[in-house]
């Protein structure tokens, strides 16, 4: 158990008032706050170090190189990588599977193919695909949730064959909240000889979470999703897929050695990281990496889970609502929960919380094939983090009650 | 500060629509959507008058939607009864924004116009709309 009061003092933003009352932000899934222990490293590095970083011989610029290396071995041992060589700096968790259809889907790929995804994915974990299948001639095939938004095993079985050659799939849902058994997963494909990239976006910053553990292939999250600043991702992938892949955006630092006519390539990871990088998001987030590694991700697991348990019973409570995923807490269900009041559209729902200061998210969720396969056009969703509580739960319960009022259901 | 967006008559509107349904015979068919959030209208009419000088006589309207984008196609459906086609040409958010009579975000003001979008969809694009006659 963690002192979530002095938790949230660490987070300015949570002093903000919304109208005349204080915010209640439950919408970490989209966007996490920041602490003050990361805000004052951005400043600190523009204000004392700032320089552009493998280039220069100068002392800022050794101290820019440090500390964005540095960074980069905070983010390996977080996943516990085998070594810094297999993190690539990206912008987001978008342009890391972006990375890897781009390049390794471009190499292996050819017509008839066959990719594995879910019906539960995110945007930006379908889209790419859909754009490289359409590029190669390859197949796209989808596994089904169940009643309870559990990935069918079954169908796992039966859709992963010779002819798959990946299988990209979610760890934590960002609508259903459940979590997917990845060791499962890369089980079965790496027996059909597939490659596995897991969507760790919301999973990295809930739960402790291990590469060598989970035996996966390719790895994507997120710096603003775990308290660090936006513009800054992370693909991890093992060192020998990287180092026979062909470079993802060519320029300056990918190179070895330039003439008018070509170039060869840097080793991994700077292969793969063309041009000035987001130098401030990368140390920004190694300072992200740290705040949590002093809580524990273990902590920061169960905190969650208690805490959604006990949002899970209030909602439950209520009349007329309807929660996507698992509906009891436990092991299976991260602190994202997606809903519907009946007779209530989602955006009312958000804008009348929004009357009373609380911060949720309303729409499709960036998962429009999972929203029809749930037969709704749209939901709200709650979701926590390290600096919620259960008090911020019952100010989202009395909400509801006055959404349900307004709007007589 | 907390009913003042969900005005009364917003909430009369969405609770009590007026004019919800489909036209037997209408004349024009327009329909909106926002995959977005799933909003959904379909406005049927019924035009009189000589043609150049056309007016709405009869209006529906039907769909699925937030109380926004529904309360707006009820007060509009309203607000165009025996108005001339050239004048509903004209319509623009503003008038919706009048209209409703609150300050709405970028992503709720698409709520509100599409109810306007389906109208003129039904009166002014012919390839996506259904003309009978």
């Amino acid at each position: 158990m963690f002192d979530v009061e002095a938790i949230k003092k660490d987070f300015p933003i949570l002093k903000r008032k919304i109208g005349d009352k204080k915010l209640v932000y439950l919408d970490s899934a989209a966007t996490t706050q920041k602490p003050l222990q990361v805000i004052n490293t951005l400043v600190d590095f523009y204000q004392n170090h700032n320089a552009n970083i493998h280039r220069g011989i100068h002392t800022l610029s050794e101290e820019a190189t440090t500390l964005y290396e540095e960074a980069r071995q905070g983010v390996a041992k977080f996943i516990k990588a085998k070594s810094p060589r297999e993190i690539i700096f990206v912008r987001n968790s978008t342009e890391a599977i972006n990375l890897v259809a781009l390049t390794w889907g471009e190499v292996n790929l050819k017509e008839g193919d066959e990719i594995v995804l879910t019906v539960a994915e995110h945007h930006s974990n379908l889209v790419p695909w859909q754009l490289l299948a359409k590029k190669k001639g390859a197949v796209l095939k989808f596994i089904d949730i169940d009643k309870q938004g559990n990935l069918r095993l079954d169908q796992l079985k039966s859709l992963v064959g010779l002819r798959t050659k990946l299988v990209s799939v979610t760890y934590v849902s960002n609508v259903l909240g459940v979590t997917n058994p990845i060791v499962e997963v890369v089980k079965l494909a790496h027996r059909q000889g597939a490659k596995v990239l897991v969507d760790s976006s919301q999973a990295v910053p809930r739960l402790p979470v291990s590469v060598v553990g989970l035996g996966a292939d390719f790895l994507a999250f997120t710096g603003h999703k775990m308290l660090g600043p936006t513009g800054i991702g992370v693909l991890w992938a093992r060192e020998e897929i990287l180092e026979a892949l062909p470079p993802f955006m060519g320029g300056g630092d990918m190179i070895r050695e330039v003439t008018l006519e070509d170039s060869t390539w840097n080793s991994p990871p700077h292969k793969f990281e063309a041009g000035t990088p987001n130098i401030a998001g990368a140390i920004g987030l190694g300072a992200a990496i740290s705040y949590l590694s002093q809580l524990g991700m273990e902590l920061v697991y169960e905190h969650e889970r208690d805490l959604t348990a006990y949002a899970l019973k209030r909602l439950s409570a209520l009349e007329g609502i309807t929660i996507y995923g698992p509906i009891t807490g436990g092991d299976l269900k991260t602190g994202v929960i997606s809903f519907n009041l009946n007779g209530v559209h989602a955006h009312d729902v958000a804008q009348v919380l929004d009357s009373e200061a609380i911060a949720v998210r309303s729409g499709h969720h960036c998962a429009m094939p999972l929203m029809d396969r749930l037969g709704i056009p749209a939901c709200a969703r709650a979701s926590f983090y390290i600096y919620n509580t259960k008090d911020d739960v019952d100010k989202l319960i009395e909400g509801l009650k006055k959404v349900k009022k307004v709007f007589g259901v | 500060m907390s009913n003042s967006f969900y005005r009364e008559e917003i909430l009369d509107h969405f609770k009590k629509p007026r004019n919800f349904g489909k036209l037997q015979d209408a004349d024009r068919v327009g329909r909106a959507v926002n995959r977005l959030c799933g909003d959904d209208i379909v406005m049927t009419l019924k035009l009189a008058g000589d043609s150049g000088r056309h007016k709405i006589a009869e209006i529906k309207f039907r769909g699925r939607g937030c109380a926004i984008s529904l309360a707006t196609a009820s007060m509009l459906t309203e607000m165009v009864k025996g108005m001339l086609v050239s004048e509903i040409k004209r319509l623009n958010r503003n008038d919706i924004l009048d209209l409703i009579g609150i300050r709405l975000s970028p992503t709720r003001l698409k709520c509100a116009l599409l109810p306007l979008e389906a109208l003129q969809t039904a009166l002014f694009d012919e390839g996506r709309s259904k003309r009978i006659n």
